[in-house]
């Protein structure tokens, strides 16, 4: 589903926020980005949502090399991935059910398609009694809970993720990882960067590990094997 | 605020534009405007003059004529120069009988009119034909200068609404800056990104050409008063036009089209600007 190689990111200025990365995530899959902060983790979710363009090497997503898409084609490709930031991206003049619907709009899907499938995805993240609200009387957990409606309410392949319970407690963040591996088990690839290690090591999924830019450790617990 | 700045700048050519339809009308309509003296033969008699009179009476171009006997020139002339004793003298009337033509309303162009003089000239009973039209002349060129004054005013006051209509976008996009990215990291498309703002400048210009349809009119319903007031003065009814169907249509197609194309081009420029990352 992902596959780096040989992937290099120079901002301007001159910084390598990335070098040399090379990683292939098969489809279904459900993986951590780790690495202390300033290590590459925003820049490689960046790449794969053509937010950032790779300045050398390839990113590969679906097989298709993302070097090869021009700007118009970009919103059609990100609609195939569901993207969840840690500060939300909610718009706070809009209702709770109007965010999580906008991926539908924005897509063109007739309106009563939109109430069916925004009442799904939030169902499956628990704030069905919440769609009328509007996002600041929620609370950080649930505001997340949104962005994650949002993100997969027109059931992309791929989610990302970045550091999705960076302001939650220990508590609210293993709901919000639970409601990936949900996600995981019908068939989403899942991509989560994360530094929160105590929570992710309790975890059985693969681990990317950035430092410096770098792809330093690559362990699966699920295959028992190491990747340097 | 941005609508009021279109109506006035809408406004302003529009007005000019119906005033000059107005000078247009008056300067055809004026009495003896461009009438054509037909200085007569001293062998045409005063029953042949009758004839002619009759004959030019019946063409279609020609409003009215109005005889004047060689007696009567006379008599007119004795009594307007002064030199009324000095011609008692003369044993003969050196005058000619005049016939002075005025051509229809529908033929007062200057065009026109030459093709007219140039006919009567070639009568055998005209002796000289002679139009005074100079000054009807300078008219239509002062006119023909202030059309297009008036292109060069609608001209610029167009590019003034273009940028009023560019920059209330620009600060509407920069406003919903955060939305914009949003639905940017969404995949939502410049098209669909710029819709909105399309239809806010569409109803810019709408209501700044409502706007400048309501000044215009108010404006010209005060004058009407003054002007007809002064038209009867001039033994002249007059009554002011106000703003026909055409120039509304045009006035309104043109505030909406400037609407959207001033938004189309600051949603352009300022929407790349803005992306997510
Ligand atoms: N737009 C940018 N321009 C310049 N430098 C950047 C930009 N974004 C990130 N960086 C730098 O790249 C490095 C990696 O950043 P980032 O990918 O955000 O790391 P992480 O998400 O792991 O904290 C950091 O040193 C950061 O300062
Ligand atoms: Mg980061």
């Amino acid at each position: 589903m992902i596959r780096f190689s040989h992937a290099c990111k120079r901002y301007p200025g001159g910084y390598d926020a990335l070098n040399q990365v090379n990683f292939h995530m098969p489809r279904g899959q459900m993986a951590f980005l780790t690495g202390h902060s300033g290590a590459g983790k925003s820049t490689l979710l960046k790449l794969i949502a053509l937010l950032e363009r790779a300045s050398r090497g390839q990113v590969f997503v679906n097989g298709q090399n993302l070097a090869k898409i021009k700007r118009p084609r970009i919103p059609f490709f990100r609609r195939n991935i569901g993207i969840i930031f840690q500060d939300h991206q909610l718009l706070f003049d809009r209702t709770v059910f109007d965010n999580v619907a906008l991926p539908l709009i924005i897509a063109g899907l007739p309106q009563r398609d939109i109430s069916k499938r925004v009442r799904a995805a939030l169902d499956k993240v628990g704030l069905l009694r919440k769609e009328k609200v509007y996002p600041v009387t929620l609370s950080g957990g649930e505001q997340q809970r949104v962005g994650i409606a949002r993100a997969v309410v027109n059931k992309p392949p791929l989610l990302l993720a970045d550091e999705p319970t960076g302001n939650l407690d220990p508590e609210l963040s293993r709901e919000i990882m639970h409601i990936f591996e949900d996600f995981s088990q019908v068939g989403v690839t899942v991509l989560v960067a994360s530094h929160d290690l105590d929570l992710i090591s309790q975890l059985p999924y693969r681990q990317l590990t950035l430092k410096g830019g770098r792809l330093v450790a690559d362990t699966d617990p699920s295959t028992q094997e190491q990747v340097g | 605020m941005t609508a009021a700045v279109i109506g006035i700048a809408l406004a302003l050519p529009t007005g000019l534009h119906v005033l000059l339809q107005n000078a247009q009308q008056i300067s055809g309509s004026w009495d003896g405007s461009a009438q054509i003296s037909l200085f007569l033969k001293k062998s045409v008699s005063h029953r042949q003059a009758l004839r002619l009179a009759r004959q030019l009476r019946k063409r279609d171009e020609i409003a009215k004529v109005s005889y004047i006997s060689r007696e009567q020139a006379l008599q007119e002339f004795q009594q307007q120069s002064g030199f009324g004793d000095a011609l008692k003298a003369l044993t003969k009337n050196p005058l000619p009988s005049v016939l002075i033509v005025q051509p229809a309303l529908a033929h007062s162009q200057p065009e026109q009119t030459a093709v007219l003089l140039e006919q009567l000239r070639r009568d055998i009973r005209v002796d000289v034909a002679q139009l005074d039209m100079q000054w009807l002349k300078r008219l239509y060129a002062i006119m023909d200068i202030v059309r297009r004054g008036l292109l060069v005013l609608a001209g610029l006051l167009a590019l003034t609404v273009l940028l009023v209509v560019g920059n209330t976008i620009r600060l509407a996009i920069q406003n919903r800056r955060d939305e914009i990215v949003v639905i940017k990291l969404i995949g939502g498309t410049d098209a669909f990104i710029r819709r909105p703002f399309l239809y806010t400048g569409f109803w810019y210009g709408f209501f700044g050409a409502i706007l400048a349809f309501i000044m215009v009119y108010t404006a010209l319903l005060l004058l009407s008063g003054p002007v007809e007031k002064l038209a009867l003065l001039y033994h002249n009814s007059f009554e002011l036009s106000r703003l026909d169907l055409d120039t509304t249509l045009i006035l309104l197609i043109s505030g909406v089209m400037l609407g959207l194309v001033g938004s189309w081009l600051a949603v352009g420029r300022h929407l790349r600007e803005i992306e997510p990352g």
